[in-house]
């Protein structure tokens, strides 16, 4: 089973642990983040969610996403999973796990990788609200997020701001958009 | 040369999923020049590439600089700001 997988369907997270785990004993610490369908989100309620992405693309960035957090962290097994097609409010949209030898490795690579995936994975959200449905933004904090590891990503930025979408997964530098 | 152009999101939504496309660029072949091209086709091209509005490039499936070259051959997709997670 590939480690990054995009599917419609839902997932079991204790299942994925489990596997993750599988019959190694070398395996200390599993950290794992679910996110969820938000019903309501800054001013209206949100009936449902339809998620797009990039085939192709979107798989062979998140595992450059996972080679780099291998490079980083101790990262012994990790799996990506997200959801595409339309959800609804509750349901489980990404699963990132991953095995280290102790915690700390373990929780650093997993908010690495959602951080990572949020600036840089491409997936489009798109809300069905009372006044209709819109694509939602790209957020400056989920930018800022990822410049806590020393990776610059200009995501959310515009173009008349000075901010230029960096060279994403090959870039290592703490550039700063002015 | 030949490029595979593919939008995704709003911008599918405006313009369609993208074609094949043969380009003869005037100077640089470059991701933005590209764009720049793409605007003067249509009012909706010119809307939805609009140089105020932010908008992604990916070339062969990688995040890349508006700025870097284009090969014959390439894949180049534009796409909004990513929102996924």
């Amino acid at each position: 089973m590939s480690r990054v997988r995009i599917q419609e369907i839902d997932f079991d997270v204790g299942a994925e642990l489990a596997a993750l785990q599988g019959t190694r004993t070398d395996i200390g610490a599993v950290a794992s983040f679910v996110g969820c369908v938000r019903g309501h989100t800054r001013a209206d309620d949100v009936s449902a969610l339809a998620l797009e992405h990039y085939p192709g693309m979107t798989e062979r960035a998140i595992e450059a996403m996972i080679a780099q957090a291998e490079t980083r962290f101790g990262v012994l097994a990790a799996v990506v999973i997200h959801r595409v097609g339309r959800l609804l409010p509750g349901e489980r949209i990404v699963l990132v796990a991953v095995a280290a030898s102790h915690r700390r490795d373990a929780f650093q690579a997993c908010e690495f990788l959602m951080d990572y995936l949020k600036t840089h994975a491409p997936f489009w959200k798109k809300e069905t609200t009372p006044q209709g449905e819109r694509w939602v933004d790209a957020r400056v904090a989920d930018d800022a997020a990822l410049a806590r590891w020393g990776l610059a990503s200009a995501n959310a930025g515009t173009p008349s701001s000075g901010a230029v979408a960096d060279a994403g997964l090959a870039a290592d530098a703490a550039a700063d958009a002015p | 040369m030949r490029l595979t152009l593919k939008y995704f999101a709003s911008l599918r939504e405006a313009l369609g999923p993208g074609q094949v496309l043969e380009w003869t660029p005037a100077g640089d072949p470059t991701a933005a020049a590209l764009r720049a091209w793409l605007c003067a086709q249509s009012d909706a091209h010119a809307q939805a590439l609009a140089p105020a509005r932010a908008v992604r490039v990916a070339i062969d499936q990688t995040l890349a600089s508006e700025s870097a070259p284009l090969r014959d051959g390439a894949e180049v997709a534009f796409f909004p700001p990513v929102t996924g997670g």
